[in-house]
């Protein structure tokens, strides 16, 4: 026979509701879910939780435990004091629907959003070949059992409801991480992840990380990597420039590199006669060869001016550009007035 | 009625979310149907996700020499030959390309060093066959089919503007009646958990993908969800069930803490040292070692201790008896009084295994029971006994097409579905099996709706508001039983009486009890209202339970011997006479009806993969006379072909 100990569970609906006190015999080795159905069979015959397997591995019994997500099945009454009071409330995030219920259809709208794996064509069921390495990258964000507690943890849409249209949420960041490094996956979701995930609103506090159950390491591991890869693909000063130069259809294409592709430097080639040069804009002209910026010995920019060799930042254009750069190179041909 | 009922009109309506119903929708849809899923949990919570193991394919990617045959062959004998072996065999056939076909939709499985996938070995299996990721091989797959069923969403979406024209997903929806026309589906009728408002499902075709029964025994793997669901909706609607006497118990599951209590503790427990000890602290496994095995288990603890460092001078120790032997001893230890408060023994690696050895041979162990309970393995022992995990029984069905023999427009597979798995199921089998007869079910309901052309059946107004005064009565009888206290009582009477180890007296004194709770859960009550309401839920549920219930606890009475997962005290031997016989159980009125029938005999070419010697354990005179003149036919027939 266990000993009485306090409780307060929120109860209601929609409409409202509040925390109510309950005393419950709690035994050793139990955990808040066992208390939660001893509270059904003795006291309270409908209130309302959530729960599947009871062992960790559905994500079912998402709450607030102490102010706390946690999965109720997994946070153990001996790591409470004896006398301490045990708050059980609804996950803050979502409408609720009835006591620890509540409405998680958000989550299932956003996965909805995510454009889906896009197999390779021409490669039959079976013939998929992939290294162990190379999946575990992605399997990591696999073990998610979408239990949310990192969707209501996190601070851009807990309190924010008018957030949530523009954010998907870290369950939804590892899930595009995750189909960006799976290694026969073809789709490029970057564009989606800016535009209608929302990945800027993002700061990175790893709250998600610290109350994920299956130990993802949501921050580390899949966002930080996937903003690098928008910063690189919006914001990288040569894939700018290349965006104002070209039309969509001569910009390289944005696939899953980790980084956009220099081309290595090649000769110009050399200019046959002066037939066949159009006069405008050349929509058709080859790509101009790659440009770099010029990199220390160990392949880093220098930080500082310190350490540079001039003064001020390195061009963005790259520091072996001179300009005006020879009119060859452009996608413009003058018309001359004078033919 | 006063209540206007939600109605919807499908094709093809499936209940059940886990692997085996979301692989039939994605076949119904990919035929063009118009399909629901119907999900008592959230999307993607359903059991499916505590399968670890993996799901068994001979896909020959670790040991070329794997194929159909090989498989089929394990299957067969794991069933002991109670198998519907046309099922056995499009399953061994399927499981591969189902496997692959999971790639395509974006599974990742363990990786081969040449960059297949991995597969590893289980029990039963004669080559390393199971297609694994870690021990999370079931999230993996009902995480798949669940992001597969969303890009068909979303290709729909793109077609037709919406993400639910073709298929939808009603989450937290229970079915309680199918509405059956002249003997051919018409309809489902069920209640949304969240809102407790009626539904009405107009369909031709249900697939029934519903999972197991094992939340009528006390311990259990299984989740909440498993009451039975699909095998007593089958029942009500003319269908019948087969084999339900065969549950799979596992000897060694947790019993103690209650958060941890039905998880499984793995037999390589007992294989690197542990062992099992009753309250007065002896080491009871010396006192159950049957004649037949006397030869080859240890004596004294002694000698059993050797073997663990030098197996071949030494006999083994009686802890690694066969599961049964394992349990049937750890069930009469409880039933001496000698058990645990919480009906279980201990077993012990902690005071025999250093804490560095522990850690290495059994990590995840370690870790499961520490962050769940809490429980350090290496220094205090654990708290065990049988636990319930797997039921072979289900609805009897057609093995190519998967439809119930008795009820037109009626499907069923996974763990619903009776015959695959004989008396017995191989580990990772059912991962494969879901996948291969989901996949059919689909297929087959498709099929089925396509031949109905205009004329469907009609669901009766009579039949709606008998369904929804079932479903509301509970709410109207406020005073009534209390559904926790019944549940309970089930299940006490289900894990004393018709558990791992059955005896003929305890199976009548089931049935007794059975009948008497029958009356009870009659009268349950439920308080509060509509709004997701467990206890209202629990109450509905447990009239599933207790039909289930009835169901194994005949089939078990009726069975006179031993097989699989079916032990009979009274009767500890296989019998080859009882291995022709299937017991199907039906509803007449309210009342369970039990009949033998035949269980299909393997043709010639199947025959022919096994060993005489090995048929003859299995077969009765008569058989094995059969089978030695077809085999001298063949040879005749041989001889002429190459004179």
């Amino acid at each position: 026979m266990g000993a009485l100990r306090r409780f307060k569970v929120w109860r209601g609906d929609k409409t409202g509701g509040q925390l109510e006190d309950f005393k419950v015999e709690v035994n050793e080795g139990e955990v808040v879910l066992d208390i939660l159905h001893r509270l059904q069979a003795t006291q309270t015959p409908d209130l309302a939780v959530r729960w599947n397997c009871k062992a960790g591995k559905c994500g079912s019994c998402s709450m607030e435990v102490n102010g706390m997500p946690r999965l109720g099945c997994m946070t153990r009454m001996s790591t409470f004091a004896e006398d301490e009071t045990v708050t059980v409330a609804p996950l803050r995030t979502f409408p609720v629907i009835r006591d620890l219920v509540t409405d998680v259809s958000f989550n299932y709208e956003k996965a909805r959003e995510m454009p889906a794996f896009a197999p390779p064509s021409g490669v039959a069921p079976g013939a998929y070949r992939m290294q162990q390495i190379d999946v575990e990258r992605s399997q990591e964000f696999r073990k998610c059992i979408e239990c949310f507690l990192c969707q209501t943890t996190c601070h851009v849409v807990r309190d924010h409801d008018e957030n949530k249209n523009a954010f998907a949420g870290p369950r939804y960041f590892i899930r595009a991480a995750e189909l960006d490094m799976h290694p026969l996956d073809t789709a490029d979701r970057i564009p989606a992840i800016r535009n209608d995930f929302g990945s800027g609103y993002c700061n990175i506090t790893k709250c998600c990380t610290e109350v994920c159950p299956e130990h993802i390491k949501i921050t580390d591991n899949a966002i930080i990597p996937m903003k690098e890869r928008v910063v690189d693909n919006r914001y990288d000063p040569l894939v700018w420039l290349g965006r104002k130069i070209f039309r969509r259809d001569q910009l390289p294409a944005q696939g899953p590199a980790p980084h956009p592709v220099v081309a290595p430097r090649q000769p110009a080639p050399p200019r046959v006669g002066t037939h066949h040069i159009p006069l405008g804009v050349i929509w058709h002209k080859p790509q101009p060869d790659g440009l770099e910026a010029e990199v220390g010995p160990d392949g880093k920019m220098p930080l500082t001016e310190v350490t540079f060799d001039r003064a001020g930042a390195a061009s963005p254009f790259g520091d072996n550009v001179t300009f005006p750069l020879p009119p060859d190179s452009l996608n413009y041909q003058h018309p001359k007035t004078d033919d | 009625m006063t209540e206007n009922i939600e109605r919807h009109r499908y094709d093809v309506v499936v209940i059940g979310a886990g692997g085996a119903g979301l692989r039939a929708a994605i076949e119904a849809r990919l035929a063009g149907k118009r399909t629901a899923i119907i999900s008592k949990s959230l999307f993607g919570k359903a059991h499916t996700v505590m399968a670890e193991g993996g799901a068994a394919a001979a896909m020959g990617n670790v040991n070329p020499n794997d194929n159909w045959m090989v498989h089929f062959r394990d299957t067969m004998r794991g069933g002991k030959f109670l198998n519907n072996y046309r099922i056995a065999e499009l399953h061994a056939k399927e499981a591969p390309e189902r496997i692959w076909e999971l790639e395509t939709y974006g599974a990742l499985f363990d990786r081969t060093k040449d960059g297949k996938i991995s597969q590893r070995n289980f029990g039963g299996h004669e080559y390393p066959r199971l297609a694994h990721v870690g021990d999370r091989t079931g999230l993996e797959l009902i995480r798949t089919v669940q992001q597969k069923i969303v890009s068909l969403q979303q290709e729909d979406r793109a077609e037709l503007g919406s993400y639910e024209a073709r298929l939808r997903v009603f989450a937290e929806c229970t079915i309680t009646e199918l509405l059956v026309d002249g003997g051919k589906i018409a309809g489902a009728f069920g209640y949304h958990r969240e809102s407790g408002k009626l539904v009405l499902f107009e369909t031709p075709a249900v697939i029934l993908a519903t999972g197991g029964v094992g939340k009528s025994y006390k311990v259990t793997s299984n989740s909440w969800e498993y009451t039975g669901d699909g095998h007593a909706l089958a029942l009500r609607a003319g269908a019948s069930l087969i084999n339900m006497e065969f549950l799979q118990f596992h000897p060694t599951g947790m019993v103690w803490p209650p958060s941890v209590r039905g998880i499984l503790v793995t037999e390589s427990v007992r294989g690197d040292g542990g062992v099992l000890k009753n309250t007065e602290g002896k080491r009871f496994m010396f006192d159950y070692v049957p004649d037949v095995f006397r030869t080859q288990y240890a004596e004294t603890e002694d000698e059993a201790d050797r073997w663990y460092t030098d197996p071949d001078n030494n006999k083994r120790p009686p802890e690694l008896l066969p599961r049964d032997e394992v349990a049937r001893a750890i069930n009469a230890e409880v039933k001496a009084g000698r058990g645990t408060e919480s009906g279980g023994v201990f077993l012990d690696i902690a005071s025999r295994r250093p804490a560095e050895f522990i850690l290495k041979r059994l990590p995840s162990m370690y870790h499961q029971f520490k962050e769940l309970a809490d429980v350090d393995i290496t220094t205090q022992p654990m708290e065990i006994g049988p636990t319930c995990h797997y039921v072979m029984g289900g609805v009897e069905v057609d093995a190519d097409s998967t439809a119930t023999t008795r009820v037109s427009g009626l499907f069923a597979a996974g763990e619903v579905s009776g015959g695959m798995h004989g008396s017995n199921r191989l580990g990772g089998n059912s991962l494969s099996d879901l996948l291969v007869f989901g996949k059919r079910a689909g297929e087959y309901a498709a099929r089925y709706v396509d031949g109905l052309g205009a004329g469907r059946p009609k669901v009766s107004k009579a039949n709606v508001d008998a369904a929804a005064e079932t479903v509301l009565g509970p709410l109207e009888r406020a005073g009534g039983e209390n559904p926790y206290e019944l549940w309970h009582e089930l299940q006490t009477v289900m894990q004393d009486l018709v558990g791992i180890i059955r005896r003929k007296h305890e199976l009548e004194e089931s049935l007794k009890r059975l009948a008497d709770l029958r009356e009870r859960i009659a009268n349950v009550g439920a308080t509060g209202g509509r709004l997701y309401n467990p206890g209202w839920h629990l109450a509905l549920d447990l009239r599933n339970m207790l039909i289930v219930s009835e169901c194994t606890a005949r089939a078990a009475l009726m069975r006179e011997e031993s097989r699989g997962g079916h032990t009979r005290e009274d009767f500890p031997a296989m019998n080859p006479t009882w291995r022709k016989v299937n017991l199907v159980c039906a509803l007449e009125g309210d009342d369970v009806k039990l009949a033998a029938q035949p269980v299909p005999s393997m043709p010639p070419q199947l025959m022919a993969l096994f060993d005489r010697s090995e048929m003859a354990k299995y077969l009765t005179e008569e058989e094995l006379a059969e089978l030695d003149s077809v085999a001298a036919g063949d040879n005749v027939v041989a001889e002429r072909a190459v004179n």
